[in-house]
């Protein structure tokens, strides 16, 4: 298979990811979808790492996962915190920061 | 049959992705990322990124999959309002012009190498020993730079998602619980564990009223009965036919 089409479908997924978080008001599910960014990201990192043979893309993906996984760790706390005082599981509500 | 498993494996990835995006559940939307995940390490695999495809497998599909499969159990945001913003139209319209952004630009690249099938491979390409050996030498600083970020999002999940108010209530109300009248040594638990003889010990030196809150007459009460029954007792020992008579009137 030609590289361009691991590409694509990183083209691809980013764009369903960046939709998602457009369109989604669900706190969680942004989260989701942040997480199909990044996996975006990473599959075009590792197609770049096998064009130029050289792993120090890979080596990157590595770390945007270890980012992504720390980012879900605070994301998910913020959102218990946020379900444990009963205010509403919404992005358009959760506008204000002062609590 | 490399083309065939890439297809396989795009398609499955690309229907995950929308699963996530359109999924009105949040627990199928999780699902749906674990099926992306999973089609992902397999084009990983496909891309010679074992090691990448190893950790994609293990840590999300296995590891942050679970913590949000816990969270919106714990959450449980089912049913989710539909939008009525504006952003309900742009947003989309933003991610098709970003899509056609993006393929105008990798269409029109300058470079050659995304038409062929990548450099040549060299035995024990992306397998752990090299993935370890690059982050233990060339990139020694990211890697603990990692590490670190870890231990702080660690440290401020916990912080962010402890309980705020302490233990104090929660004590007050076990203190009650423990003091509630039950019916003495009827094998309750609290008798088990000795806390009915400390009661007890308590009430002798006069400290328990302040330990049981709102019922101390209940307590107080059964002392005086049996004090009462003590005392008649005696009297009722030795005459046996005056004695039935005044149990009968009394």
């Amino acid at each position: 298979m030609a590289l361009g089409w691991y590409l694509a479908v990183s083209v691809l997924i980013f764009c369903i990811g960046a939709g998602g978080v457009l369109v989604r008001r669900n706190p969680l599910v942004i989260l989701l979808c942040l997480e199909l960014m990044l996996n975006a990201a990473n599959l075009a990192l590792v197609t770049f790492a096998r064009m130029h043979g050289g792993e120090a893309g890979q080596i990157f993906a590595l770390i945007v996962m270890v980012v992504a996984a720390c980012e879900v760790t605070v994301g998910l706390g913020l959102l218990v915190a946020i379900s444990r005082r009963n205010l509403p599981i919404d992005v358009d509500e959760l506008h204000e920061l002062n609590g | 049959m490399s083309a065939v498993l890439f297809f396989i494996a795009a398609i499955v990835a690309l229907v995950g992705a929308i699963g996530v995006v359109t999924l009105r559940n949040p627990l199928y939307a999780v699902l749906a990322l674990v099926c992306h995940l999973v089609a992902l390490a397999a084009l990983f695999l496909l891309l010679r990124a074992e090691f990448v495809a190893a950790a994609q497998v293990v840590v999300y599909a296995g590891g942050v999959m679970v913590l949000y499969v816990f969270v919106v159990a714990y959450v449980g945001g089912g049913d989710e309002v539909a939008a009525g913003s504006s952003l309900r139209i742009l947003g989309p319209m933003f991610a098709v012009a970003l899509a056609i952004e993006l393929f105008i630009a990798m269409l029109g690249t300058g470079l050659s190498g995304i038409k062929g099938k990548g450099a040549a491979y060299t035995l024990g390409f992306g397998n752990p020993e090299h993935i370890g050996k690059l982050f233990l030498t060339d990139y020694l600083f990211a890697f603990e730079v990692a590490s670190l970020l870890l231990l702080v999002a660690a440290i401020g999940a916990i912080v962010l998602a402890r309980r705020r108010r302490g233990l104090e209530e929660d004590e007050t109300d076990f203190r009650a619980m423990r003091a509630a009248p039950r019916p003495a040594y009827t094998g309750t638990l609290a008798e088990a564990v000795g806390v009915r003889r400390v009661l007890e010990q308590l009430e002798q030196t006069g400290s328990a009223t302040e330990l049981m809150g709102g019922v101390p007459q209940d307590r107080e009460m059964t002392p005086t009965v049996i004090g009462t029954r003590d005392a008649k007792e005696p009297s009722s020992a030795p005459g046996d036919d005056a004695d039935s008579g005044e149990g009968g009137e009394g």
